[in-house]
């Protein structure tokens, strides 16, 4: 490779991956993790939440909170999911922080008519965020698709949170991926009950890993570091990166 | 031949013209019939079908007037009232109409009168005449009585009275004709003559506007079709622009050269008017069609309608970001709701209740404004109070133990997993509003019911209310359960469900 080439490489890679000046990453809160991705999450990207038990709804919520920045909410789901997994409501929502004003729910027939919605959705550059929750692996879903979606957000600078549940993680294009579960309350708090979360960062296309324990807070809508708790730890399970890494070290 | 039932006997519904050669007639017993005839083919009616028949063909119908009402069992009334002109004048009209049926395989009578019943009396006795205005009534005067159509027994009566034609009938004074007759002959009378105007139903409403465009030869092609789109919605959009208005119901109607017509309508979020707009909208929908348009062997017409419209503020080009970031959300709105449906492109409202269920409504995103006002439950420093997912059917939880009689539950299981509750507050007792509906009222005072109830023998009514807990499980998982006020009214063992689930 000469030296033009390279040059015209490193700028495709510049324009693909580098941040546009307008679209500022989008803050977690918690500086450990926030420094791990740079500042935030990514806008107008692709981020994946694969759904350990009940709680990742909530985690994709809040993210979706954060990163609409006041703007229109989509909530894509096909009709199974809502059978399977409960209705979003609005008054939740609203609990979390984030303005049913501003929250537009599409039921799609299924999950090949969710993806082309979501390409539809993620066009229009006056959308704040878009969540598409899918159940299993559909088929639709597939590289192909999920690269579609990430230069769809790329070019109107859209956030698609895919919400996976009852799936196994796969190849796809996604800047971040997450596998979320729910964290018990810190057992000395009596004002229990805020969302917390184990959210381990599995995937990250712009830089490293991490577990990190955060807990949400409707009021300011930004997360927290979960404080430690010396009450029962859900340790991670033996077949994931983490253990992997763990075992490595002894 | 064609029979069917009619005063609890087999009697002659319609016949084709050999039958009626043979000296046959409608209304005529169908044991006469066969006496007359051997071998008499004979088909059973089906009036549902007939029916059916005669609204599609007054569907098609559309194409000359909105204004197009079945006149059963056999007859379609169209006001053309400012539509002649479309068409050539009302001769030309009126022969379009005859042949474009015609060809379609039916046998047509049709007449031009000023009313309605003068010109169905026309259709049906002097089929092809066209009373000039103001002139029904020398055009209905040859006609027999039997044109009147005033049911048997008048038809007796008159008869007897020697009057033969209605310009007989017309002769006789006022007086003697509603003492003989009734005061409604007389009003039909007057209609049929031209005097009085019974105006005509019309089967759907009429479009605000609407702009269309007829093919001489029928159009297959996918092209011509969708340059004539296009052209009809820049048209509908310059009488839009006129008028001051913008569309908020859409509607395309295909009229097939072989009497089918499909219409396809697209409901807007906001007044619409841009052409191009329309345009995609459309096309939208078209692609989304479950039984996709079929030409068959060609449509000579394709209306746009704007069944709905709706004044729009002058200032609809506005430069500001805000207002243009709204209008893109809306329309994004109203092209998913054109491929997907409306009802499944949601947005929410607050309800003014407390049942949880019921709170905020979805309804169509395109329905009205949302400017409810969302009140939350938690304070500033409380935790989400309302779960983010709500079971569509709170679901039963079984094996729940609680360790004190009216407390929250210590363990339960649901969808075949145990959970174990670490912590839990509540309850928060949420009872069906009273003044809705109460059971307690609906009993009869008296009744033996109400005996059994106030001896305990049955259990007492109670409005429904439930006490609901906010729980953690062991794994951290929070869960919205509750209590069913019933049965711990009536001393039974309490039942138990799973409302929602917490982030």
């Amino acid at each position: 490779m000469n030296k033009s080439e390279k040059l015209a490489d490193l700028r495709h890679f510049l324009a693909r991956y580098g941040l546009p000046a307008d679209r500022p990453p989008i803050p977690l809160g918690v500086p450990a993790a926030d420094a791990i991705l740079g500042g935030g999450l990514r806008p107008g990207a692709v981020h994946e939440v694969f759904a350990g038990d009940w709680g990742a709804s909530g985690f994709a919520a809040c993210l979706a909170i954060q990163a609409s920045r006041g703007k229109p909410l989509f909530w894509i789901r096909p009709d199974y999911e809502a059978l399977e997994y409960g209705d979003l409501s609005a008054t939740g929502l609203l609990e979390l922080g984030g303005d049913p004003h501003n929250l537009f729910l599409l039921r799609a027939p299924d999950a090949a008519e969710a993806l082309s919605a979501a390409a539809d959705i993620l066009a229009c550059p006056h959308v704040g965020a878009v969540v598409l929750e899918l159940c299993g692996a559909p088929r639709a879903l597939d590289l192909v698709a999920s690269r579609r979606l990430t230069l769809l957000a790329e070019e109107s600078g859209v956030t698609l949170f895919v919400l996976r549940e009852g799936a196994r993680p796969e190849p796809s294009a996604a800047a971040t991926r997450w596998q979320v579960s729910s964290l018990a309350s810190d057992p000395l708090d009596d004002d229990w009950g805020a969302p917390r979360f184990i959210a381990r960062l599995t995937r990250h296309r712009l830089g490293g890993l991490g577990d990190f324990t955060l807990e949400w807070n409707s009021e300011d809508g930004t997360f927290h570091q979960a404080a430690a708790h010396s009450g029962a730890v859900v340790s991670p399970p033996a077949d994931r990166p983490a253990a992997a890494a763990r075992l490595r070290r002894a | 031949m064609v029979a069917g039932r009619a005063n609890n006997a087999l009697t002659v519904y319609a016949l084709n013209r050999s039958a009626q050669q043979l000296g046959l007639h409608p209304g005529q017993p169908l044991a006469n019939a066969r006496a007359m005839v051997e071998h008499l083919p004979v088909v059973p009616a089906d009036e549902k079908s007939d029916l059916a028949l005669l609204e599609s063909i007054a569907d098609w119908c559309d194409r000359f007037t909105p204004l197009a009402s079945v006149d059963a069992p056999d007859g379609l009334l169209l006001d053309i009232t400012g539509a002649a002109h479309l068409f050539g004048g009302e001769a030309a009209m009126l022969r379009q109409a005859r042949e474009k049926i015609a060809a379609q395989g039916f046998a047509v009578q049709a007449a031009i009168a000023g009313t309605s019943l003068a010109a169905r009396a026309l259709a049906r006795f002097a089929g092809g005449t066209i009373a000039k205005p103001g002139e029904d009534r020398i055009a209905v005067s040859l006609l027999p009585i039997a044109a009147l159509d005033c049911g048997e027994d008048k038809l007796r009566a008159l008869k007897r009275a020697g009057l033969k034609t209605i310009a007989q009938v017309a002769e006789r004074g006022r007086a003697e004709l509603t003492a003989r007759l009734g005061a409604l002959f007389l009003t039909r009378l007057h209609v049929m003559l031209g005097a009085e105007e019974k105006p005509l139903a019309p089967r759907r409403p009429l479009p605000d506007l609407s702009a269309a465009r007829h093919f001489a030869d029928p159009v297959t092609t996918q092209d011509v079709i969708a340059k004539s789109l296009h052209d009809l919605s820049k048209a509908l959009s310059d009488i839009l622009e006129r008028q001051g208005q913008g569309l908020r119901l859409l509607e395309a109607v295909f009229f097939r050269a072989d009497g089918k017509m499909q219409r396809i309508g697209i409901r807007t979020g906001a007044p619409l008017r841009d052409p191009d707009m329309m345009l995609r909208l459309l096309n939208q929908k078209l692609d989304a069609l479950a039984d996709p348009l079929d030409p068959g062997f060609g449509f000579d017409l394709i209306r746009l309608e704007a069944r709905i419209a709706e004044e729009t503020h002058p200032a609809e080009t506005s430069f500001d970001a805000d207002e243009n970031a709204h209008r893109q959300i809306a329309y994004l709105a109203d092209r998913l709701s054109a491929r997907f449906g409306e009802h499944r492109v949601q947005r929410f409202v607050a309800q003014d209740t407390h049942i949880p269920e019921a709170q905020s409504a979805a309804v169509p995103a395109q329905d009205r404004d949302f400017d409810g006002i969302w009140t939350r439950k938690r304070r500033k420093t409380d935790p989400p109070l309302r779960p983010l997912r709500m079971l569509e059917k709170p679901e039963e939880i079984h094996f729940v133990a609680a360790e004190v009689p009216d407390g929250p539950p210590a363990r339960f299981q649901w969808r075949q997993c145990r959970h174990d509750i670490v912590r839990a507050e509540g309850p928060e007792r949420i009872a069906l509003e009273w003044w809705r509906e109460n059971p307690r009222r609906r009993l009869i005072p008296g009744s033996e019911r109400l005996q059994r109830i106030k001896l305990k023998l049955l259990p007492s009514p109670v409005p429904p209310s439930r006490d609901y807990f906010r729980v953690e499980t062991r794994a951290g998982m929070r869960f919205w359960v509750y209590r069913d006020g019933q049965h711990l009214h009536n001393d039974l063992a309490p039942r138990w469900y799973l409302h929602g689930i917490f982030a």
